[in-house]
């Protein structure tokens, strides 16, 4: 399956549209980016029930939010910079305050965005979407999950923000996968220590497992997909019968999983977490694979936590 | 039950603004300059305009309100308590801890209230996004929005505005509460707004200028805004802040502070 690779944001919008064709309550929201975000493939085909907002991000979200006080199922799209980010206020004050039905779909997040460089790379909305009260956080790792997140987030009521990419990643799940909002997904039951990643992240987690398997380190991956509620129950467990902790995210290190994930072990099971994230820095231009190299949330980066012995026992 | 009568509606007005003036005594803080200059828009939406059953709330296909001047909460909830969507008593637990009316309108605690709101500039987003699911779904409802004049230099009101008319939404009618006050001083000596009617005009909106204050003027703008098509309205309705209450018009120090023992038992006084 890895020869294939498909953007998150790519599945999405092909997702969005079947969902279109089986619940008429869905509308589309965008902001001038659709062929960018992918809802242009539901516009495409339901152009009575998609909106161009034009570029006016804070617009979009309060429209979104009345359409959904009138029972409809708003999914609002734009660059995750421009949604957490610029329209952050209206997130909070017109959707998850009232605790409206709008889904929030943001593309282009993390470093991975690559060539547009910092300004377009957003590192910091998941630590502000999920310190809303009423919001649920999802942060998809490949195509599969991204379809089945789109089909399970329209059925929950009340605010989701979901992260997408801009980069194209390998398949990691076949279509007997289910998709269940707040529990995290294990890879393996090696004992030397647990890899929790999420988005871009979870395939060089997946890699990673398997280089460390062949020099005789045994260390099991959870794909974390909904990073709010976060799945508690897994992550203490992992921590107790590994004890090592290492994450890995394309987003600032400040906020986004591996403090969750910190927030969560600090109560449950304290013990040392390795955070690999961006160091509280805003990102640079280059291209994806150079980036996630040079901010150190590669395989090769997570390889390394395990073979200096930095974290152990 | 719709009320024709000017005189009856004057009558509401007043109660609205007694109200009004009883919940933020009894508070302690609050807006009552903003709240006294919209109370004959609220009188003349909620008793002769909007098709809206305080026994059914959340009634599908019942026209709609939303306050953009959340702070301005108290003129709401005068308004719903006198329509009958919940006790009148209830005006004094505004503000208080184990009250529903908090210090900006909460759409989940309070009866009638259509949308939360509070954080300006966010009100015809939202109206708009109203609007929308109304025509989709041939539904025919009106939808109103009550924004201050301080409120537009808010730069989503013009972004709002330009989806108004992209969509042509005639369901739609903006009312402008344009009572020249706000926190800091005139809207002048802050940041001036120039023409606001022609403002909204070249945004592609039918526009009419009222006296905001006037229920008869009021009933026409609204009349003539439910027979415009092809496009938004919005009322630039002039209003005096603080209106009914001598000692508090015209004055930007009323617009969030509560009146004193004395000071509320003088407003009653002009009210009644």
């Amino acid at each position: 399956m890895e020869d294939k690779k498909i953007a998150t944001r790519q599945s999405y919008g092909e997702a969005l549209a079947q969902l279109g064709e089986k619940n008429k309550n869905v509308v589309v929201l965008d902001a001038d980016l659709s062929t960018a975000t992918k809802t242009c493939i539901f516009a495409k085909r339901f152009p009575e029930r998609f909106f161009d907002i034009g570029i006016s991000e804070q617009d979009m979200m309060g429209t979104a939010a009345g359409l959904s006080t009138s029972g409809k199922i708003p999914f609002a799209s734009t660059f995750a910079v421009f949604a957490a980010g610029r329209a952050y206020d209206q997130i909070r004050n017109s959707i998850c305050y009232p605790n409206l039905n709008v889904k929030i779909c943001a593309t282009h997040a993390g470093v991975t965005v690559g060539e547009d460089g910092a300004t377009h790379q957003m590192l910091e909305d998941i630590g502000m979407m999920r310190a809303l009260p009423n919001m649920t956080v999802i942060s998809p790792s490949d195509a599969t999950q991204t379809k089945w997140a789109v089909e399970e987030i329209s059925k929950i009521n009340g605010p989701v923000y979901m992260r997408l990419s801009r980069l194209a990643v390998p398949i990691i799940y076949d279509d007997n996968y289910k998709f269940e909002i707040g529990k995290g997904i294990q890879t393996g039951k090696g004992t030397d220590g647990t890899i929790i990643a999420t988005g871009v992240c979870v395939y060089e987690a997946l890699e990673a497992q398997k280089e460390l398997a062949a020099e005789g380190i045994n260390v099991r991956v959870i794909d974390i997909h909904t990073i709010k509620p976060i799945d508690k129950e897994l992550i203490a467990k992992c921590a107790k019968e590994t004890q090592k902790i290492v994450t890995v995210e394309d987003h600032s290190i400040v906020g986004g999983l591996g403090s969750a994930v910190c927030e969560v072990l600090a109560e449950e099971y304290p013990c040392k977490v390795e955070r690999l994230g961006i160091k509280d820095s805003f990102g640079k231009s280059g291209k994806p694979v150079e980036l996630m190299e040079y901010y150190g949330i590669d395989k090769k980066a997570i390889i390394s936590k395990f073979q200096n012995k930095m974290l152990d026992k | 039950m719709k009320i024709t009568h000017t005189e009856a509606l004057e009558k509401i007005a007043k109660n609205i603004r007694m109200g009004i003036i009883e919940a933020v005594y009894s508070a302690g803080s609050g807006h009552p300059g903003g709240s006294l200059s919209c109370a004959d828009i609220l009188t003349v939406l909620y008793f002769n305009q909007m098709n809206i059953d305080p026994k059914n709330p959340n009634a599908e296909g019942r026209d709609k309100f939303v306050l953009s001047k959340g702070h301005c909460a108290p003129a709401l909830y005068a308004t719903l308590a006198e329509k009958g969507f919940f006790n009148k008593e209830e005006l004094k637990n505004l503000r208080k801890f184990d009250g529903i009316l908090q210090g900006h309108p909460d759409m989940n605690k309070v009866p009638g209230v259509d949308m939360s709101s509070g954080s300006l500039g966010q009100g015809l987003s939202i109206a708009n996004g109203m609007a929308l699911a109304s025509k989709m779904e041939s539904a025919g409802q009106r939808i109103y929005c009550l924004v201050g004049d301080g409120e537009i230099q808010e730069g989503q009101i013009w972004e709002a505005a330009m989806t108004s008319n992209k969509y042509k939404l005639d369901n739609l009618c903006l009312i402008v509460d344009n009572n020249n006050l706000q926190i800091d001083g005139t809207i002048e000596e802050v940041k001036g707004l120039d023409c606001i009617v022609a403002k909204f005009a070249s945004f592609g909106f039918n526009t009419i200028q009222i006296d905001g204050n006037n229920i008869n003027q009021i009933i026409d703008a609204f009349e003539t805004a439910r027979c415009t098509k092809g496009k938004p309205t919005a009322i630039i309705a002039k209003t005096i802040k603080g209106k009914g209450v001598s000692f508090m018009e015209n004055k930007a120090e009323w617009h969030g502070r509560a009146p004193s023992q004395e000071e509320y038992e003088q407003a009653l006084k002009e009210l009644v």
